[in-house]
């Protein structure tokens, strides 16, 4: 969370010091990589600790979690032509696609909570069993991070309306650009390892 | 920030000051001896006191780790006697003062003692690495003792802060006390109904955890009568410091003996009484229970085990 | 009404009724008030400000990060003291001075704050001085994320401190082995001040590491291939990488433990299908990578130390390099060493004991290179040197002691007792500590421009390490006359006379602190004579050492060009002449900030928020961080400009 933030930080305006917040960035997406296979392994272990209550079969929305997945690939998509657009010096474009990614990524968030909230009324909340546990906390750290990706994204919206599209806000698209792909990536791992495979 | 010198390059003035600043070896050395001496006074007497009881297994796995300790230490000193005398050497022979010393200012590399400071340590690991691997299967805790003799089987539970040993096949239990026949192989279940514990009887052989919901096992045999030292190794809060049992071996016709008289007039260990001796209690003397609730160590796993 | 503006926290929370806690909250109030009144005596306060808090200077930073390691590790070995006097006491039924109550969170906050707050600040302190001046850099990579890190380290030390007043810190061991950490067992803030304190220090070690990675790949000197990376610089790259690797795993296991206790979840629990055997797995996937961490640095330390007092190059450079990337890599697979006794099998436990084994290798290696450094060579005793010597003889004790725990057999006798203390203390203290001490004499020179006292500084030297075999032989015999780790009190009479050379021993270390601290008087009241003019002061090897001492804010005026491992050695026998002026160009310097520590001012309410449960404070203190980093993110103007002309007058000055 800080991490993500503060690496938007450029402190050098010097010849390569753009590049090297894009390394710096990329290290950061290795260990946030490294945070998720921790949480994935955990998931392992608890995947079928469900202490007498109900297993993925009985939860899951296959359906709806499809949708989610569209969204999140669609969005990163739009992502993509913003940046396209931001290297042509597009504003307008830049802004409309960004929007239109903030769109889908709310529309996931909105979907997850919405599927969460719906399991916590079911009384399947994440005090249930390991399981649940180790569901809520690996799904729900990749929203948390989703989350942040979308504020990230409104500053970016803001900073581009107020600036322009200059060097250093390019580079920071593209960071926002390398985060949101790589939340697109975790997420079809949890679709498979938690979704797919819970399904099973 | 004082006055500083730009100072790019400098190439005199500036080694000088170190041969004065510094002291003689000699002066190094008596230090050496100086600073040892106290430890020397203090130590010798402190070792002679005391029972050194990891040095005094009184059964055959206990036997076997102790003098694995012994070989692993022994074999370490093929490569640390010689870095000590190295050490002392090289600072002595090599020091500032003594011109007479070969000084080789550039030389930084030497295929030969490459390969050797290489080569040297890893046959030593190897020879270690086949100790570990043939110790690890000989004296696995799960392994089953061969023995005629069959086992006398107990199951063993960590409790806040207390320790309770049932006998199943006796129809037995006990608190804070594990009697038990020499030359009879024991076989113990473990398992913690708080939090995680390690069951360690020093002379009888190495220790293992005990942890709620799950069942670890043990395997040891006890080739002296006498009364041992038992005790839990892994910190589990306020009371740990007492969780302490007495691990008597008797003679197998003490302990038949023992099997049939010490239950008289004990009380019984009903789900009652089980629940009252689950809220923590420190220095629990020991007691004995002339019955047990049948399959109670599942219980107390089953409690946990969140498995279906 | 409390409950939203409070949380659990209470006026009772305060421990009024404990004399030994109030004393030290006491001593450590009076302490702080003094400082502050000196600082405000001499109208202090915006020089500080100025100069240090709002500093980004790597020089200035890493000053902090170091002094922050010396306060807390008087606290540790405070904590230190009282364990070793408690147990030289408490023997056959008497109760000692302190109740388990106490004992069990000082253990646990000795553990913590040695391992955290002492070694981690200590040696990213040095690096954050040495490495940019070992590579010919005139920054780190990310100034801002730098100061960052050093708040984050500093608040996260203020929350254990703050433990000691408020509430209580965790009973549970440095370690915080589940169950005993969740809410059932240890249901007070004691556990939650842990938690906080080690994941938001966390976070800052994480961003020091990344910073520090990119840092030495990207912006070394022209010339500066991976081999001719000074050795010290070589193991701190390899210690960011270990830092990369092993931290988001101690995020992770830090936050189900928290979601754990917070929010009622199963993940370490007894029951509801929790498995309590993953938390030391996690735990150790960082921790033993975390030892090597600590350890690495100073082994860099060493070896430049054992080159520069030889008058010699570093023997087997080349094989360093491996044997510390060796290290690293295996340093990930033996983790479960730490817990051969949780009955996993004959198969793990003997691969684990002999990948265990195999680091054994690489580190032999190194202490041979060491030796073959000394071989031919002039050995000049000055301090550091000392410092050295000392951590190779004790070091092999401690190894070989190591060797003995990881044959799973013989740890099955070993594990949880005092001979398992002594060995760690073995490693951890000539191994990192004395490391670290020997490169705070040998850089001192360059951070302030004049050298360490040498007479108080060997004194200091000789009480630590005969303290230090007092202290921890002892320990070994007492593992093996069985006794175990953090007792309080025992029945054992045998043990007592070994526990009493052992606190005679700490006893010395004391005095071995107090010498530093006499040592650190005494030349600065003498620091005109301790004057370091040339900037080069021990004939020393790597760039730090072409510089003047202190070196100016830019570090280099020119950025020099590398030929050789021992760069400026090179440059000395070649005779290089100051470069020209013209020379000179513009260069551009971060500008200071206040945002680094206002990140972590909230950070600190934040976590002393999350402690307490006060969800409202907790919420608006991290949005108050999110604020202060989008704020900067808006700000264009992070630097400023050394006009060349400006350049030249202030290297003329110097001159």
């Amino acid at each position: 969370m800080n991490m993500a933030s503060s690496s938007l930080q450029s402190p050098h305006e010097g010849h390569d010091s753009a590049s090297n917040v894009t390394f710096g960035f990329w290290l950061y997406l290795m260990t946030d990589c490294l945070l998720f296979a921790s949480l994935f392994a955990t998931f392992a272990v608890l995947r079928h600790h469900y202490a007498g209550g109900p297993d993925g079969r009985a939860l899951f929305d296959l359906p709806g979690v499809y949708v989610e997945t569209l969204f999140l690939l669609l969005s990163s998509v739009t992502n993509g032509f913003s940046l396209i657009a931001a290297r042509q010096q597009r504003t307008h474009f830049v802004l409309a696609w960004l929007f239109l990614t903030a769109m889908f990524g709310m529309g996931f968030i909105w979907m997850e909570v919405g599927e969460f909230w719906t399991l916590v009324q079911q009384g399947h909340g994440p005090s249930k069993s390991a399981f649940l546990s180790a569901y809520f906390t690996l799904v729900g750290t990749h929203g948390a991070h989703v989350t942040v990706g979308l504020l990230w994204m409104w500053v970016m919206m803001i900073q581009v309306m107020d600036r322009g599209l200059t060097p250093r806000i390019q580079s920071r698209l593209v960071r926002l650009g390398m985060f949101w792909h790589f939340l697109d990536l975790i997420w079809v791992a949890v679709f498979s390892v938690v979704y797919l495979s819970g399904m099973l | 920030m004082g006055p500083i010198k730009n100072c790019y390059i400098r190439v005199s003035g500036r080694v000088l000051a170190f041969q004065t600043s510094f002291p003689d070896f000699s002066l190094f050395m008596r230090r050496i001896l100086w600073s040892c001496l106290p430890i020397l006074l203090l130590a010798t007497p402190a070792a002679q006191a005391g029972h050194w009881v990891l040095l005094d297994p009184k059964g055959p796995i206990a036997r076997d780790e102790s003098s694995l300790m012994l070989t692993a230490f022994g074999l370490m000193l093929v490569v640390v006697i010689p870095v000590f005398v190295m050490t002392f050497l090289f600072a002595w022979k090599y020091r500032a003062s003594n011109e007479q010393a070969p000084y080789t200012p550039d030389w930084d590399h030497s295929a030969g003692i490459e390969a050797v400071v290489w080569l040297v340590p890893t046959a030593l690991i190897l020879i270690l690495s086949v100790m570990v691997w043939q110790s690890s299967h000989r004296l696995s805790p799960y392994r089953p003792l061969a023995s005629p003799v069959p086992p006398l089987h107990v199951q063993v539970v960590a409790m806040d802060w207390k320790w309770l040993f049932i006998y199943p096949d006796l129809g037995l239990a006990s608190i804070n006390r594990l009697v038990v026949p020499v030359d009879t192989p024991l076989s113990f279940q473990i398992t913690s109904d708080s939090v995680m514990s390690s069951f360690f009887i020093p002379q009888w052989g190495g220790q293992i955890y005990a942890m709620g919901g799950m069942k670890t096992r043990l395997h040891l045999l006890v080739d002296q009568p006498g009364v041992y030292d038992g005790l839990n190794t892994q910190f589990s809060g306020e009371g740990f410091y007492g969780m302490t049992f007495r691990a008597e071996a008797l003679s197998r016709a003490d302990f038949s003996r023992w099997t049939r008289e010490a239950p008289r007039g004990q009380p019984v260990l009903d789900p009652i009484t089980f629940n009252r001796l689950e809220e923590p209690s420190e220095h629990v003397p020991p007691q004995l229970y002339s019955a047990v609730t049948p399959h109670l160590f599942d219980q107390i796993i089953r409690k946990y085990s969140g498995m279906p | 009404m409390h409950e939203e503006l409070f949380g659990k926290l209470e006026l009772s929370s305060i421990p009024y009724d404990s004399p030994i806690i109030m004393g030290a909250v006491g001593s450590a109030i009076l302490m702080t008030l003094v400082v502050l009144g000196t600082v405000t005596w001499f109208r202090l306060w915006p020089y500080l400000w100025k100069e240090w808090f709002t500093s980004v200077d790597h020089k200035r930073l890493g000053v902090m990060y170091v002094i922050l390691a010396l306060v807390m590790l008087v606290r540790g070995f405070a904590d230190a003291l009282m364990m070793r006097s408690q147990q030289a006491l408490a023997a056959g039924g008497q109760a000692g001075y302190l109740p388990p109550y106490h004992y069990d969170q000082i253990f646990s906050a000795h553990g913590t704050i040695m391992i955290i707050f002492v070694a981690m600040p200590f040696f990213v302190g040095l690096m954050n001085i040495i490495v940019p001046l070992q590579i010919g850099a005139r920054d780190v990579a990310f100034p801002f994320v730098n100061a960052v890190s050093l708040w984050l380290t500093v608040i996260s030390a203020w929350l254990v401190m703050v433990s000691l007043s408020i509430g209580n810190f965790s009973h549970a061991g440095w370690s915080g082995y589940p169950p005993l950490s969740e809410n059932g067992y240890s249901p007070g803030p004691g556990v939650d001040y842990w938690i906080w304190s080690l994941q938001l220090g966390g976070i800052g070690t994480l961003l020091t590491g990344i910073n520090f990675f990119v840092t030495i790949v990207r912006m070394r000197a022209p010339g500066m291939t991976w081999m001719r990376i000074p050795i010290f610089t070589w193991t701190i790259l390899v210690t960011t990488v270990l830092i990369m690797l092993a931290f988001p795993v101690l995020t992770v296991t830090l936050a189900l433990l928290t979601l754990d206790r917070y929010l009622d979840m199963h993940f370490f629990t007894n029951d509801l299908g929790g498995n309590l055997m993953m938390f030391p797995n996690l735990f150790w996937s960082w921790g033993h990578p975390e030892v090597y961490i600590v350890i690495l640095p100073a082994f860099g330390i060493y070896s430049e130390i054992t080159a520069t007092f030889s008058r010699k190059r570093l023997f087997g450079y080349t094989s360093m390099v491996y044997a510390t990337i060796a290290i690293a890599i295996l340093s990930f697979g033996v983790w479960l060493h730490h817990f051969f006794t949780m009955g996993a099998g004959a198969n793990v436990n003997a691969f684990f004991g002999i990948a265990t084994m195999v680091i054994a290798v690489p580190t032999g290696v190194k202490v041979f290179n060491w030796l073959f450094t000394l071989y031919r060579g002039r050995i000049h005793f000055a301090t550091p040197m000392l410092w050295t010597l000392g951590f190779i003889i004790t070091f092999c004790i401690g190894g070989m002691a190591g060797v003995l725990l990881s044959v799973p057999p013989a740890d099955f006798m070993l594990h949880n007792s005092e001979f398992l203390v002594a060995h760690f203390h073995n490693m951890l203290i000539p191994g990192a500590l004395f490391g670290y001490f020997a490169g705070y004499t040998y850089w001192f020179p360059k951070v302030f421009g004049f050298k360490l006292d040498e007479t108080w500084g060997k004194r200091a030297f000789w009480a630590w390490i005969t303290g230090f075999y007092l202290a921890f032989m002892p320990l070994y015999g007492l593992g093996l006359m069985g006794m175990p780790r953090r007792l309080v009190q025992y029945g054992n009479l045998d043990w007592q006379p070994y526990l009493l050379v052992a606190m005679a021993g700490t006893g010395l270390i004391a005095l071995g602190i107090l010498f530093q601290i006499i040592q650190l008087g005494v030349s600065i009241l003498h620091r005109e004579a301790l004057r370091d003019t040339s900037g080069d002061p021990w004939d020393g090897r790597s760039l730090e050492w072409s510089l003047p001492s202190p070196p100016p804010l830019y570090n280099f005026a020119v950025i020099p060009e590398v030929t050789d491992l021992d760069a400026f050695t090179r440059m000395k026998r070649e005779g290089h002449s100051p470069p020209p002026s013209r020379s000179y160009e513009d260069i551009h310097m971060p500008r200071n900030t206040p945002a680094g520590m206002g990140v972590g001012v909230a950070a600190l309410i934040f976590g002393f928020a999350m402690v307490w449960h006060i969800w409202g404070i907790a919420f608006f203190s991290l949005i108050t961080v999110v604020m202060i980093l989008v704020a900067r993110a808006a700000v264009e103007d992070v630097e400023w400009v050394i006009p060349a002309h400006e350049v030249a007058r202030m290297e003329e000055v110097r001159s």
